[in-house]
């Protein structure tokens, strides 16, 4: 009886002080460069004065923390390496395979931390409920981006972006010109959704895209619910999460994704092909801000500089995404025009689901998705 | 602790805390690594995204993805600790009977021991590479039968997830049982059999009811092995949120549904009272089981 009193009071006084002990201590808040700018509120580069001395200020800081870029997607591997050697800064890549709301949590959770996440690249409904821990900050060539795609202050940019797109391996399965055919038995048991849509974005677009070629729209996503329901009834929906290794293997012929991300999964496959389904084009763009409490301030700049330099966008583009300064290059002949000609082709106009039909429908997905697949 | 050990160990003054240093650090890490954690998700259970209280989070649980994830968890563990405990109980039970140097014997504790441990990602994949539409084994029996074993996918659902999951309960089963059959003494079926017992009457009465409680405690190991595993499921199966914890990593990161953190620590509780309920059913087993061994 009194052992178990000692124990529960050793155990009791532990808990206290471990408790005690995650509280680590806030690290001195001094973001001030060696030329006397507060670089945690510079708003643009001529507030370092200008580019040569913002990189000299990243570069006495040394490094830049990034989380959930994972190598293979939209070129991010190259993107890193490239900055890493141009600027001698060291990269510090956390959880590549995380998803957007962990970047958030990483943040809160190593707030005051040299490990708190620099950059965010995000998601749209995640990217606009936090912009309260984002800083503002307008690139060197904020002229040239659309203002549909940036917060009129640069709290947040959009990045990279693509349309949603049926790829699919032309040497198993026969050629996909529409969503309807999917239902057909020539694709028994091959078309998989890049994740699940109560989960993940691209997979949400996928619904928003079956909705629209079947009479709803991206706040009404029923009747894309239903398409996959009967794409299950029919046997044709694969639930296993497609990756490269999943489409080099032969295991999931079809995929519905992003097309950027499908075509990089697929690039060792040669047969691979892309369509955007005319009837249904859905578009989406990533979401890139600095965190308010990056703990290298600089260096959060100068990677925002580099991304939406000439040189930046065309490393997205080389990695199947389309920049969000792509229209604006292609007219001033700075985009590599091969790449640029190689996009899967698009017509229609596209959709970019608005924040409050991403919830309706979000809401609609979590309470029939479940039923919908089982 | 009996009293007979409390007499003979050491003397008095040496005192109770004095007993307890050694275990600090095991104390320690049990605070950090469950009691703390258990305490976080108990808290959180009852929190809403702004940190007030609510049962919300427990109400969701009654949602239909809540209450098909729990039963789809509970089929899956269930089924798999049982198959794994049978067969695991039986193979333990062959390669201890072929004697204690055989060659048989270790090669299949040196397998199981790295079997018991291959899951995650890389068994997923293997299995994927085997039986899934592409598989090795299912073209080969597609051209040599004509069978097609992969049918309409049934290993990226439930019933594949058992099948994957018997692949590691059946070796971890050999490790943790082989040991309880080790235990049976010769001399205990010898004393059987010179009082007349045949083979069925000494396995009957001796030994099944003295393996009862082992046979009990690891399949219990193996019911929370199963239930708690996630990173094979994840692979085999992303639509649905089959099992409760998919759905927690639903709640805590999904792109879609923002908000659902504190969901997640309410599923958490449910899986933490399955686990207590499970381990009190098997505490009175045992009891029940074991009353003649005191």
């Amino acid at each position: 009886m009194s052992i178990r009193k000692t124990l529960a009071a050793i155990t009791t006084a532990t808990m206290l002080t471990s408790l005690a002990a995650c509280a680590a201590p806030e690290k001195a808040n001094d973001t001030t460069t060696e030329s006397g700018v507060d670089a945690a509120t510079a708003t643009n580069a001529e507030k370092f004065g200008g580019m040569d001395e913002l990189v000299k200020a990243a570069q006495a800081e040394g490094q830049l923390n990034v989380i959930a870029l994972p190598p293979d997607w939209a070129n991010y591997g190259e993107i890193i390496s490239t900055f890493e050697d141009k600027y001698d800064i060291k990269i510090n890549s956390a959880q590549p395979d995380g998803a957007s709301q962990d970047e958030i949590n990483a943040a809160k959770q190593n707030k005051g931390k040299d490990t708190a996440p620099d950059v965010f690249d995000l998601g749209q409904s995640v990217a606009l409920a936090n912009t309260a821990t984002f800083a503002p900050y307008q690139v060197k060539t904020w002229d040239s981006i659309p203002d549909a795609y940036k917060e009129a202050d640069g709290l947040w940019v959009n990045d990279y972006g693509g349309y949603m797109a049926i790829g699919y391996d032309s040497a198993k399965v026969p050629d996909v010109t529409s969503l309807a055919d999917l239902l057909k038995p020539a694709y028994k048991g091959s078309v998989a959704l890049n994740g699940d849509p109560t989960q993940a974005g691209a997979a949400f677009s996928g619904v928003v895209m079956a909705a629209i070629a079947n009479g709803g729209s991206a706040g009404d996503v029923a009747a894309g619910v239903d398409f996959f329901a009967k794409l299950k009834k029919a046997n044709n929906f694969l639930t296993v999460d497609p990756n490269s290794t999943t489409i080099e293997q032969g295991t999931t012929p079809v995929v519905i994704d992003w097309d950027y991300l499908g075509a990089a999964a697929a690039k060792n496959v040669d047969t691979w092909k892309t369509v955007v389904p005319s009837e249904a084009v859905v578009a989406g763009y990533y979401y890139q801000a600095i965190s308010a409490d990056a703990p290298h301030p600089a260096a959060a700049r100068l990677w925002q500089e580099f991304l939406y330099s000439d040189e930046g966008q065309n490393l997205w583009l080389a990695g199947g995404a389309r920049p969000v300064r792509g229209d604006a290059m292609a007219e001033a002949g700075t985009i590599d025009a091969e790449l640029w000609g190689a996009l899967p082709e698009v017509t229609g106009t596209p959709v970019i689901p608005t924040n409050e039909e991403t919830e309706k429908a979000g809401e609609y997905l979590a309470k029939n998705w479940s039923k919908a697949i089982s | 602790m009996s009293s007979a050990q409390q007499q003979s160990g050491r003397p008095a003054r040496v005192g109770r805390v004095g007993r307890l240093l050694p275990l600090v650090p095991f104390l320690l890490f049990v605070a950090i690594f469950l009691i703390v954690p258990v305490v976080t998700v108990a808290v959180g259970a009852f929190r809403d995204a702004d940190g007030a209280f609510t049962t919300d989070n427990l109400g969701a649980l009654t949602d239909y993805a809540a209450v098909k994830a729990l039963r789809g968890s509970l089929v899956l563990a269930g089924s798999t600790a049982l198959i794994g405990a049978v067969f695991g109980a039986l193979l333990a039970w062959l390669i201890v009977s072929a004697g204690p140097d055989s060659l048989l014997k270790r090669l299949t504790l040196a397998i199981s021991g790295v079997l018991a441990q291959f899951g995650g990602v890389i068994l997923a994949f293997a299995w994927i590479a085997t039986i899934g539409i592409q598989g090795v084994v299912t073209l080969a029996l597609q051209h040599i039968t004509g069978f097609n074993l992969y049918g309409n996918g049934w290993l990226f659902s439930i019933p594949g997830l058992i099948v994957v999951y018997t692949y590691f309960q059946i070796p971890l089963m050999v490790i943790v049982f082989a040991p309880a059959i080790e235990g049976l003494r010769v001399q205990w079926r010898e004393a059987a059999v010179s009082l007349g017992a045949t083979r069925w009457q000494y396995w009957r009465h001796v030994a099944v009811p003295l393996l009862t409680p082992a046979f009990l405690g690891c399949a219990l190991l193996l019911f929370a092995n199963a239930f708690a595993a996630y990173a094979t499921a994840a692979v085999l199966v992303s639509q649905g949120q089959p099992i409760v914890p998919l759905l927690i990593r639903q709640a805590i990161t999904s792109e879609v549904l923002l908000g659902g953190a504190n969901v997640g620590f309410a599923l958490a509780l449910e899986m933490i009272l399955v686990v207590a309920v499970v381990m009190g059913a098997y505490s009175l087993l045992v009891r029940r089981t074991s009353r003649w061994l005191q």
